[in-house]
């Protein structure tokens, strides 16, 4: 059951009623009964994976929090006769056995991410190495993965080592706890929300108010838009173009990275807007996962505006940790000594800006363009860091041209470019053709005939007006981000009740024709869904 | 404090960390500036910032920071 399905639109309809129906004290029952029932309708399988992944993570951080209480106590109670060095002893020794245990939960909970996400690719690795010596082959055996595993593992290891920083109070609530984990709008693709900014949330009362539900179904309606008009209909273009790259080189491989950004951006940006929409209906406000990425002037920008939460994710719990360690510390201090201070200073970070990268990759999929693609967005934010010096001087020598709209905008279409080159990794899924295609841009110039005798509509099978209605609806798109910087379009149209209605008569009839949607129709998954 | 100062003119010679509070909020200093911080702070004071204090409070201004060295010292 897809986000966009029609049994989803009648499951999620059914849920908002109930929910405003019932007592407000058991509102969060009923989202946990919803998110029981999309999860076991999603498989019955799956379910013992992320009830293992729930208990674990809310006992374990109820076992954290309490010895770190009874240590703190310890220490008031004996702050007169202690002194400090005995003081900071005692404490590191407390940290270090809530450490061992905050370790057992992350073993086990990336353990089993591990096993069902990443044995194939590991074991296809391992029988590419042994064929060069033995015909033999290991199997490769075919394991469940468990519906978004990927995000509620990142949820709950997060609420784990939140509450081992000291920065989340552990749950007294295990069934709360497993509505937090589970949220049903959020458990396919996200947004990656932190235990302090959405689970604090069950515990409040909600009333159906007019600004909640109207601005919430007008942004579900939005991503029913982003994802079956632009996403779904470009999608067709883009797979008939990775589906035969001998064909489709040169100029076409440009055309896929502009579609292929206008598909990923409609489908991940769509399911967003559905699920924080549907949250909102229900009175929740869930963590923004974009903001205006297409806008950003660098790559770092970019990362800092696409998927934020997972990025966030990464920075919190892996970068920074990473990166501060202790062997890190050891080994900065021995490559100040042997490589000189301005080596000494970047290598670890930049090392560990490279693993996290990694890491990012693997995250998205157990494949190689995947790991590929994550390496090369770490080194390209390295390199734009190294050319800083560059980019300063070339601002102080040209302050007009560099403070200018023209430059901005140049910036900007350099940055979409570039995110979109790499991103093609994601649609070939075969590092060498991906190379390849690239390349073939500089080389074959054989196809830029077929933009101009038109041709390039039969190749790709759409036709001229759904080019021209996707387009309009691109440009639609881009308008409603610019103008909703300050204040949501979606909450502006709340207050004008007449407009509201137009507009999202509008937009549930445009989706109704051109997305080809109704009973009995099932769009594409979504992209993200799979990671 | 002037040590700290010091730091941190090192990796942005263009600001005046003595009055700049938006250091986090401004995007003056990025993720691995604060690493290259925190590696210095380590060396040159012996006090380690865990990642657990790596937050916008903590960063935004040379002050703010310099309380953050003070109150680990002094736990």
């Amino acid at each position: 059951m897809t986000l966009t399905s029609f049994p989803f639109l009648l499951f999620a309809a059914v849920t908002v009623l109930l929910y405003y129906l019932v007592p407000k004290r058991g509102q969060w029952i009923v989202l946990l009964t919803a998110s029981g029932l999309f999860y076991a309708a999603a498989g019955g399988w799956y379910l013992p994976f992320i009830l293992v992944t729930i208990l674990t993570t809310f006992f374990l951080a109820r076992i954290i929090e309490r010895r770190a209480k009874a240590d703190e106590d310890y220490i008031a109670a004996h702050k007169a006769d202690m002194e400090k060095d005995a003081r900071k002893a005692y404490k590191a020794a407390g940290k270090k056995k809530r450490f061992r245990i905050l370790t057992a939960g992350l073993i086990l909970n990336f353990g089993i991410l591990a096993v069902l996400k990443y044995t194939g690719f590991t074991l296809s690795i391992v029988n590419d190495i042994l064929g060069l010596f033995t015909p033999n082959a290991l199997t490769v055996p075919s394991l469940i993965l468990p519906l978004g595993i990927s995000f509620y593992t990142f949820r709950s290891t997060a609420y784990l080592i939140d509450v081992y920083r000291g920065k989340a109070q552990a749950s007294r609530n295990l069934g709360k706890y497993a509505l937090f984990i589970s949220f049903f709008p959020a458990v396919m693709q996200g947004p990656i929300c932190r235990y302090n900014d959405l689970a604090m949330q069950f515990d409040t009362p909600h009333k159906a108010e007019w600004d909640n539900l109207s601005a919430g179904l007008l942004r579900v309606l939005w991503g029913f838009f982003k994802k079956l008009v632009v996403a779904d209909t470009l999608m067709a273009a883009v797979k008939t173009i990775v589906g035969t790259p001998e064909d489709f080189g040169g100029m076409y491989v440009l055309l896929l990275i502009i579609l292929y950004s206008a598909v990923i951006y409609g489908d991940f940006t769509g399911g967003i807007d559905i699920t924080i929409g549907l949250s909102r209906m229900l009175g929740l406000k869930l963590t923004e996962n974009f903001n205006r990425p297409f806008s950003s002037r660098s790559t770092a920008e970019y990362w800092n505006r696409w998927h934020i939460t997972m990025g966030s994710w990464f920075t919190d719990y892996v970068f920074y940790p990473l990166s501060i360690c202790p062997s890190m510390q050891k080994l900065t201090k021995w490559s100040r000594a042997h490589l000189g201070k301005a080596v000494g200073m970047r290598f670890p970070v930049y090392l560990a800006t490279l693993v996290t990268w990694f890491l990012t990759g693997l995250w998205h999929g157990a494949s190689w363009n995947f790991i590929v693609w994550g390496v090369l967005n770490g080194v390209i934010i390295l390199i734009s860091r190294e050319c800083e010096p560059l980019y300063k001087r070339f601002r102080e020598r040209f302050p007009r041209l560099t403070s200018s709209a023209f430059y901005g905008g140049f910036m900007c279409v350099r940055t979409f470019f570039l995110m979109g080159a790499v991103r093609i990794l994601d649609c070939y899924r075969d590092v060498p053709v991906t190379f390849k295609a690239f390349a073939s841009m500089f080389y074959d110039f054989s196809h830029w005939g077929d933009l101009i005798d038109g041709s390039v509509m039969d190749k790709l099978g759409i036709t001229l007006p759904v080019w021209i209605l996707v387009g309009l609806a691109t440009l639609l798109i881009f308008f409603v981000s610019r103008s909703g910087k300050d204040t949501p379009v979606a909450d502006r149209l709340s207050l004008r009740p007449v407009l509201w209605t137009l507009v999202a008569l509008g937009l549930a009839i445009t989706v109704m024709i051109f997305g080809s949607y109704g009973i009995g129709f099932d769009a594409g998954d979504f992209i993200y869904g799979q990671f | 404090m002037n040590e700290l100062i010091s730091i941190l003119t090192e990796l942005h010679d263009d600001v005046d960390f003595t009055t700049e509070t938006g250091l986090i909020e401004n995007g003056i200093l990025n993720s691995l500036d604060i690493v290259s911080i925190i590696t210095e702070v380590s060396d040159r004071f012996d006090v380690t910032i865990p990642a657990e204090e790596i937050m916008p409070e903590n960063f935004d201004s040379a002050e703010a920071l310099w309380a953050l060295i003070c109150r680990l010292d002094e736990d």
